[in-house]
């Protein structure tokens, strides 16, 4: 009766305030966004399998449905149809709250992601400060559940999380300063209109490469991939933090860690690779350009993606003290020295513009 | 080495990794080299020839096998895998009663491949075969009669 009470109120409030065509949309994008969120999570999900076993000369799935392509599908609906189990002594309320902590973190930071000019569901004159500042809410999303389950592995490998987020997030919030030192403004599509001649990868030359590179790294970090994957390790903590989950529970999880990937892979396309923006303009004057920018843009997060792919199937994974290292002793210097480095030619006027 | 010396080292040594990860990768993917797992269903499977899929009894063309009926590979089995079901009968040659293996029963569900059976046979009646289709929907096909119906004593292996 409260649910029914608060939804109508919620529902007058905005008939009144926008009309009902107003909430209609609104519903349209939420599904559209939700429907990415399972599709893309499910790809991706394919894609890492099968690049995987190109890298370890393997096939990868290729059974079910034209190359395998219908994998992670039928994967999907097996993992539906089983138990959701709850431990015991679990604190339901958290466990249950953990995953859609985690989704939801993933699905604010995609809602400014700009998939082409104006294909975007917000455009904040912050959007890059609310990416990194929901990016962050994920790994709360992640204790709780670890909390929650009441198991010691999935604690441990829930604060790991935590420790490796709060490291790497300096060294990325450096980068993206970098960034903003060039564009100037924090707004999405600000950025990306910043990077109309000179993508800032080569604005940038020398400091703005090396923010990239720092970025990748602690992208990798934030999204808990091999080699910084030490929140799940099944000598030492079995799964990590979803050791607990089964079923849906589960694939939230794993599909959400996807989609992180895919917004770090996104966000290294809009900030460094000129997002929707193609190289050259070589299609500006053609019709349908949303569509363009919309293939342009996947194509360079796609790229991004398998270079992280890349990175995963080849570097072995690195012990809690060298993850620390690296962040305090080698990424964080550098990214400030960078940082400074970056306003000093930004002030010059060194950087590079073409045409 | 120096602060930066490390950095140096460490991309150049993460770089040759991606060299020859990415050496794998690129000619994998039009499929003409560097697949090396064989496509079991669809391809003939090769297996080796010491390959130890399951316990058989030898027969030769006239239906005739080597085993006495000694039970020594029974009292060998460490788990009891193999049951020998023996028989008193008449020898037609010589007129007189004599133990003859009646069923040589193998139990596959229980066996671990260790060969103790083959090497305590005395006669080497039975051997290994590389058949790895042992997969069944009932336990119970797992038991087998090595030695086949109809089958009898190979002459000459008593001596
Ligand atoms: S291989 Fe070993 S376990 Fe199997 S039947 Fe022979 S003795 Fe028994
Ligand atoms: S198989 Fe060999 S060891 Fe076993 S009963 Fe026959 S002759 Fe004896």
């Amino acid at each position: 009766m409260m649910n029914m009470l608060s939804i109508n109120i919620f529902q007058t409030w905005l008939e009144q305030t926008h009309g009902i065509w107003y909430v209609l949309v609104l519903a349209g994008i939420a599904a559209i966004y939700l429907g990415f969120f399972a599709v893309a999570g499910l790809m991706l999900v394919y894609l890492e399998r099968r690049v995987a076993g190109y890298f370890q000369l393997r096939l990868g799935p290729n059974r079910v449905g034209p190359w395998g392509l219908l994998q992670t599908i039928a994967d999907a609906l097996k993992l539906v149809s089983k138990e959701i189990f709850v431990p015991k002594m679990a604190d339901k309320l958290l466990y249950k709250a953990g995953y859609y902590i985690v989704i939801i973190a993933a699905l604010l930071a995609l809602a400014v992601i700009p998939f082409a000019r104006q294909i975007q569901a917000l455009d904040f004159n912050v959007g890059l400060f609310f990416i990194s500042a929901v990016s962050s809410v994920g790994v709360l999303g992640i204790l709780i559940g670890a909390w929650g389950s009441r198991n010691k592995y999935s604690l441990i490998g829930a604060m790991r999380s935590g420790l490796q987020m709060i490291s790497y997030e300096l060294s990325a919030g450096f980068a993206i300063i970098a960034v903003v030192l060039m564009s100037g403004t924090l707004k999405m599509t600000g950025i990306v209109e910043a990077q109309k001649h000179t993508w800032f990868l080569f604005q940038g030359h020398l400091p703005a490469i090396i923010a990239f590179m720092i970025f990748l790294i602690s992208g990798t970090a934030e999204t808990n991939r091999v080699p910084f994957d030490l929140v799940e390790g099944e000598s030492e903590l079995g799964a990590g933090f979803h050791t607990e989950y089964s079923g849906m529970g589960f694939a939230f999880f794993f599909l959400a860690e996807f989609i992180n990937m895919f917004i770090i892979a996104a966000l290294g396309a809009t900030l460094f690779l000129g997002g929707w923006l193609a190289p050259f303009g070589i299609t500006d004057g053609l019709p349908a350009q949303w569509l363009w920018g919309i293939i342009w843009f996947l194509l360079k997060v796609f790229v991004l993606i398998f270079l992280l792919m890349w990175f995963r199937w080849t570097f072995p994974r690195i012990r809690i003290d060298q993850l620390l290292t690296l962040e305090w002793k080698y990424l964080l210097p550098i990214g400030l020295v960078n940082t400074v480095i970056m306003a000093w030619m930004v002030w010059k006027d060194w950087l590079i513009h073409l045409g | 080495m120096t602060y930066f010396g490390k950095i140096f080292y460490g991309i150049k040594t993460l770089w040759t990794g991606m060299k020859v990860t990415g050496g794998y990768f690129f000619p994998n993917i039009t499929r003409k080299k560097y697949v090396i797992t064989r496509q079991y269903p669809d391809e003939p499977a090769v297996v080796f020839p010491r390959f130890k899929g399951e316990v058989v009894m030898w027969h030769n063309e006239n239906n005739e096998h080597r085993c006495t009926g000694c039970q020594a590979c029974e009292i060998a089995c460490p788990n009891g895998s193999i049951e020998i079901i023996w028989k008193r009968e008449v020898d037609p040659e010589t007129g007189k009663k004599k133990k003859m293996l009646d069923q040589h029963i193998y139990h596959l569900s229980m066996c671990t491949m260790c060969s103790l059976c083959i090497q305590a046979c005395p006669t080497n009646a039975i051997m290994w075969s590389t058949n790895f289709h042992n997969a069944t929907y009932d336990r119970g096909l797992l038991t087998k009669v090595l030695n086949k119906p109809g089958s009898k004593l190979m002459a000459g292996v008593e001596e």
